[in-house]
């Protein structure tokens, strides 16, 4: 029993970061209608950032936010230089721009950092939290910050003017011009957003997985998987399927003999295939009917 | 009619490389209501488009003087045109009250904002049951009656609407029109309206167009207009 809670809420802390990754996908899936999946590539650069900034002697908090803004700005950049003058070409100029920005972050890291891997500090501490054996310190953190994450982002959704405008340029871009946001920069401000949260995910997850230019190919892939069951509609059901993605890795490694360590990464593309054969909108996704 | 607020002269656009529009001239007075008639087709709905920055589009057309053509849709709105567009725009996932809120997307007065949102609940007291509700869930009249609500918030100089009878019951249609009667005579609103519905455009507008394939090819009072024999058979089976 006791190994049982423990798979699940480790699953819980993975899940987090898988949660946070589906979310910066959906946010840009939402606005440009494609899979950022430089996205990965993107946060790993934040995380070396930070990694940096503490090296130069920066405390750990103070370069957690420094890297949050710079990120946030990089994003904004990284869409009004690469993906507005693509606003209307087709689709392989999209995949094209993707994997070039997947290539040249990764790259860029090794090049700078080489690829030895490094250890990321933790503000949290590695010891078992309250002595409970049930979860480590670092784990419960991850909780915390992603949860903590998740609520501002449904606040300022939900509660803010510049939230209101942003959600309307996704849904309804013609109607949003219509009553004045400025569309454009409403996709730009969601590129930053999604490169903000991307490296939140980076920074909590490098203790764990260690600092390296591959380190988030896994975790993306969690991430789009986290992102396709609860539906690329859905910021809510991208967190929701994060977590669960989670949490079935975690069980399916420690109590499926066959899969183990190894063939976990399986587990969250077979959960792909699954859904996308059996409710292809996701679990909380709204299907889009276009009229012609 | 007092002054001139919104002046058309030589408004041409295109789809693509197809042109749609050949060099229209018409003129919104100020607190009045202008309607543009035609078959479907004609060009009504492209000079709305066009006149919002949403379709390429060229000529001299000035809002209270300003400049309209070449700028972008934010910026036009930004002016103070309100474009009720055909089939309403709504944003269909999100409440009444948020679809008002973003209708005042370009005002900072949030207290002003809140007072327009009540004012616009005292013509249309049906959206006022339905504040919390998703706008997707709304009937078509409900809808339509958002949407010009959602245009009011803009407090706009120039309202523009689109077929707001398209879809309705005769009985939604006459209470959508009363309402549009009003916001003419109590908030002296302007509108440049576009109509399937000729008899009933010409009912409240002052100045009446009739556009065919992308020309004018008659101009005038509404009552005159409606009094022409060709129009009257063409357009108000009569």
């Amino acid at each position: 029993m006791d190994l049982f809670l423990h798979q699940i809420l480790a699953g819980l802390a993975t899940g987090g970061i898988y949660a946070c990754m589906a979310l910066a996908i959906v946010m840009i899936y939402q606005a440009i209608h494609h899979l950022n999946f430089a996205q990965g590539e993107m946060a790993m650069f934040s995380t070396f950032v930070a990694w940096q900034l503490i090296e130069w002697g920066v405390p750990y908090w103070g370069a957690f936010f420094l890297t949050i803004a710079l990120s946030f700005v990089a994003g904004v950049v990284i869409e009004r230089a690469v993906f507005k003058p693509l606003d209307r070409a087709p689709v392989l100029a999209h995949i094209v721009a993707f994997i070039a920005l997947f290539a040249i972050f990764n790259s860029l890291a090794g090049f700078i950092w080489d690829f030895t891997i490094k250890s990321f500090p933790t503000p949290f501490g590695q010891q078992s939290l309250l002595g409970s054996g049930l979860i480590g310190a670092h784990d419960a953190g991850m909780i915390g910050v992603t949860l903590v994450l998740l609520v501002l982002l449904f606040l300022f959704f939900r509660h803010t003017r510049i939230g209101l405008a942003m959600r309307a340029a996704a849904t309804n871009p013609e109607s949003a011009r219509l009553v004045g946001v400025r569309v454009s920069w409403m996709i730009a401000l969601g590129w930053g957003m999604a490169a903000a949260i991307g490296a939140v995910a980076g920074m909590l997850i490098a203790p764990v997985v260690f600092l390296e230019p591959n380190m988030m190919l896994a975790i993306l892939i969690y991430g789009f998987a986290g992102a396709v069951v609860g539906g690329l509609t859905s910021p809510g059901g991208a967190v929701i399927g994060g977590f669960a993605v989670g949490v079935v890795e975690n069980l399916a490694g420690t109590y499926i003999p066959v899969v183990g360590p190894e063939l976990k990464l399986a587990i969250a593309l077979a959960l792909i295939v699954t859904v996308l054969m059996f409710k292809p909108t996701g679990l909380f996704g709204a299907r889009i009917v276009t009229r012609v | 009619m007092s002054e001139t607020l919104l002046k058309v002269r030589g408004l041409q656009a295109w789809y693509g490389r197809i042109q749609a529009l050949y060099g229209l001239d018409f003129d919104v007075p100020e607190s009045g209501v202008t309607t543009l008639l035609g078959a479907n087709g004609a060009g009504k709905t492209t000079t709305l488009r066009a006149l919002c920055g949403m379709i390429h589009a060229a000529g001299d057309v000035t809002l209270g003087g300003a400049p309209v053509i070449g700028k972008a849709t934010e910026d036009i709105v930004r002016l103070g045109v309100a474009h009720v567009p055909e089939g309403r725009g709504t944003f269909t996932a999100m409440t009444v009250e948020e679809n008002l809120q973003l209708g005042a997307m370009t005002r900072r007065d949030a207290r002003a904002i809140a007072e327009d949102i009540e004012r616009t609940y005292a013509y249309f007291p049906r959206l006022a049951e339905r504040r919390g509700q998703q706008a997707g869930t709304l009937s078509g009249g409900e809808q339509q009656m958002l949407a010009i609500s959602r245009a009011m918030m803009l407090r706009p100089r120039l309202m523009l609407l689109d077929e707001p009878s398209f879809g309705l019951a005769p009985l939604i249609v006459e209470e959508l029109f009363g309402i549009l009667g009003r916001l003419k005579d109590e908030e002296g609103l302007s509108m440049l309206l576009v109509e399937q519905n000729a008899a009933l455009a010409l009912e409240i507008a002052d100045e009446a167009y009739l556009i065919e394939t992308g020309r004018l090819v008659m101009s005038g009072p509404a009552r005159e207009i409606g009094s022409d024999e060709n129009v009257r058979r063409a357009y108000l089976g009569y």
